[in-house]
């Protein structure tokens, strides 16, 4: 007869997996990915598809170099391709793209020991290592429903517009809604992305606290900034923001009242940026901000094991 | 404030099965310690004749406990094994005659008041039979009974597969509330609950019927989230109060005993037959037909899941108890101990290692924590050999329930590197002591 296994309990676990975790993620990203492509034509796949490959064979590249394990098949990669492509306007040359993926697979990620060990975000981090290297075709904002060359018709984003003060730029709440403005190719679909968001939510990936707590912060300071909260909350990378990069497991804190903290802190830092700086947009900067704050939070939030009442001897 | 828990599948396919009882082996072994404390020391041996019920070990010291024979026939030698939990333990090995003939000074004992009534229960070789095999006698063993406020009755049996308890329910439940007039009686306690999970339907029924009939009995329906039967979580559940980290539920003002321990107390304290013979659920993918079976303590692993019906395949895996906190033995040679309350025997495919990848930090382990542990923090503390650190993070609380390294999605051996940092976190606060004195 065989050997008998002899391991230390439990004998019988979950069917959870970080491999199908991801794929609950890459799930919950794609009605975004259909929006883009419906709002901004079918380059949205190409820049989609250049980042996800580019990220995949980085990992895969930077570990076969590294004799490290092999990880491209927990799907992690795929994520952080597609959260990228997300984060781009669709007019991205392919090229910048795709150095902006090796940089948030090998520099933010694989630097830093891989899956689980990054501090920052990689997406967030490389968007904004790309808007620094590449600020012109980073702010070069598309129409919704060009199909002509993608830079043909350039167009102001509902935060510059808001910004500026142009109110005949500024989209309809039902265009904020739809998605139908220019802006980073995954981000203008608040339907797309609250769907996306409601699934992770029902399959118990994320919890609500951060995405609650984050996208009411920003609520509440712009009502009370004298700003329209509903045209604050659906504008821009919110949403997107709040749900899937603010939500990531490694580089925010997991306790219930950490993940409070994290969603506040982004919520007065998103609006710091928008109202207060130089800049339209301050989502990405607001979560890489505070995931450099992470683990402070995750020490002052920890918690308290049930002790009981110990009496003293 | 609720505990933290998880849904394990339930699997209890022996539920309705009253338990069968199996022919006698060829042979039995019958370790000398079956429960937390010192072995007992042999009062045998080679070519002894014994008989049921006979004493073959004798407690040795006061957190021991005494071992009868679960078969009548001639003792073949008086020896050692090694037992599944790696220890070198003396063992007696009985040739059986399969005349089960029953000693003849098992008589009913002669129980007057609390103290004739714990040295009777020591007298039987009870241990908790739950599992967690502490000999009955010493929890019984109160210095002032006053403190006893509510006495909780642990029938939750919130492991998959497991439904010896329920049996007892079931089959035997005159003996359960026999069993709480004599603490009742003896112990002067008033307050009596029954935590059930929710999952025994029959059970819960048969016991609201019979405490409908006694005074000061509750049974208290729990929902089916593991682990409700840990000892802490259901004194929390049932009265709650939570029980001082490194104390004993009497801190809280309670006894729990498991409802098989305390049905077969009121069975001893009516003939006087010890504790010989188990009713153990045989189950897993790897058995023909799951059912209950009554076995004789002593008996192997091979054995009596032959008498079951035998394996549809070679186990890759063999379990005593559950699969959330079972220990898995080394060979089939193993004997039946006084706590097993089932044997789980795996297929290669239910018992196929899954592969253990990088931590994500998704914080599962630690949200599902009944005592709101970390494991995650836990671990990197053991990995950097801080006892300090172990300390601040009470891995001392942990009490192995498997709930963390059942969610991990990387499959990470939480509970593992729990049990190891919890010995580095003993020697850490052996040796702060030592420098202090």
């Amino acid at each position: 007869m065989s050997k008998l296994i002899a391991s230390v309990s439990p004998h019988i676990s979950s069917k959870r997996t970080t491999q199908n975790i991801m794929l609950d993620v890459i799930i919950a990203l794609l009605p975004a990915a259909i929006a883009s492509v419906v709002i901004f034509g079918l380059r949205s796949a190409l820049v989609i598809s250049v980042c996800v490959a580019v990220c995949v064979a980085a990992e895969f590249l930077f570990e076969k170099l590294c004799k490290k394990e092999n990880t491209i098949f927990d799907l992690s990669a795929v994520v952080t391709g597609m959260l990228l492509a997300f984060n781009l306007p669709v007019s991205i040359p392919l090229w910048q793209a795709a150095v902006g993926s090796l940089a948030a697979i090998v520099v933010v990620k694989q630097l830093f020991g891989g899956i689980g060990q990054n501090f920052a975000n990689p997406a967030i981090t490389a968007r904004i290592m790309m808007l620094i290297a590449f600020s012109g075709t980073m702010t070069n904002w598309v129409a919704p429903f060009t199909d002509k060359m993608p830079d043909a018709i350039s167009s102001a984003t509902p935060l510059t517009a808001a910004a500026k003060g142009t109110a005949s730029m500024m989209p309809s709440y039902l265009d904020l809604f739809l998605g139908k403005h220019a802006g980073c190719l995954g981000e203008t679909c608040v339907l797309a992305i609250l769907l996306g968001g409601l699934y992770l939510l029902v399959r118990g990936i994320i919890t609500w606290h951060t995405p609650v707590v984050y996208i009411g912060t920003v609520a509440l300071m712009s009502f009370l900034c004298g700003q329209d909260p509903l045209y604050q909350i659906m504008s821009g990378g919110l949403m997107l923001g709040a749900f899937f990069m603010a939500t990531d497991y490694a580089t925010t804190p997991s306790s219930k009242w950490g993940k409070v903290i994290f969603g506040v802190g982004c919520g007065l830092i998103t609006i710091l940026i928008r109202f207060w700086g130089n800049l339209p947009e301050g989502v990405s900067y607001s979560i890489l901000i505070m995931n450099i704050f992470t683990p402070y939070i995750s020490k002052l939030t920890r918690n308290r094991p049930l002790v009981g009442e110990v009496k003293k001897k | 404030m609720k505990l933290h828990g998880i849904k394990v599948p339930h699997k209890k396919h022996t539920a309705e099965d009253a338990p069968v009882r199996l022919p006698v082996p060829k042979t039995v072994t019958i370790p000398m310690s079956m429960h937390i404390g010192k072995p007992a020391k042999a009062v045998v041996k080679r070519g002894d004749q014994v008989r049921v019920g006979q004493l073959i070990g004798e407690a040795d010291g006061f957190v021991s406990s005494n071992i009868h024979a679960s078969v009548s026939g001639t003792v073949q030698k008086v020896d050692e094994m090694v037992s599944s939990m790696g220890a070198k333990i003396p063992c007696v090995v009985i040739e059986t005659d399969g005349k089960q003939e029953k000693y003849e000074e098992v008589k009913p004992p002669v129980v007057k008041d609390f103290e004739s009534f714990v040295s009777s229960v020591k007298q039987s070789g009870v241990v908790g039979l739950g599992g967690a095999g502490f000999p009955s006698f010493v929890k019984l063993s109160v210095k002032d009974l006053s403190k006893v406020e509510a006495v909780v009755i642990n029938a939750a049996e919130c492991e998959p597969y497991i439904t010896s308890d329920t049996r007892t329910m079931v089959d035997k439940g005159e003996y359960v509330f026999k069993g709480i007039e004599a603490i009742k009686t003896y112990m002067n306690a008033k307050r009596f609950i029954i935590g059930i999970e929710s999952n025994k339907p029959e059970a819960i029924k048969i016991m609201k019927e019979l405490a409908a009939k006694t005074e000061g009995v509750e049974v208290r329906v729990l929902p089916s989230i593991y682990p409700q039967g840990g000892e802490k979580v259901l004194i929390f559940n049932t009265v709650g109060r939570i029980v001082p980290k490194g104390g004993l539920p009497l801190d809280v003002g309670v006894i729990v005993i498991n409802v098989t321990t305390l049905a077969f107390i009121a069975e001893y304290l009516e003939t006087g037959m010890p504790l010989v013979e188990k009713c153990v659920t045989v189950d897993g993918s790897a058995v023909k037909e799951p059912k209950n079976v009554i076995a004789p303590i002593g008996m192997s692993i091979r054995d009596m899941i032959e008498g079951a019906g035998g394996l549809k395949c070679d186990p890759a895996k063999v379990i005593y108890g559950g699969p959330m906190m079972g220990l898995a033995v080394p060979s089939m040679d193993e004997p039946i101990l006084k706590n097993t309350n089932a044997v789980v025997a795996m297929d290669a495919e239910e018992a196929k290692p899954r592969k253990t990848t990088a931590c994500i930090g998704c914080g599962a382990c630690m949200t599902h924590c009944p005592f709101r542990l970390d494991p995650r923090e836990i671990s990197l503390a053991y990995k950097r050999d801080s006892g300090e650190d172990l300390e601040a993070l009470c891995v001392d609380l942990c009490m192995e329930c498997g709930c963390c390294s059942y969610v991990c999605p990387a499959n990470r051996p939480l509970v593992q590197t729990n049990k190891l940092a919890k010995i580095r976190l003993r020697s850490y606060l052996a040796a702060k002591k030592e420098g202090k004195s």
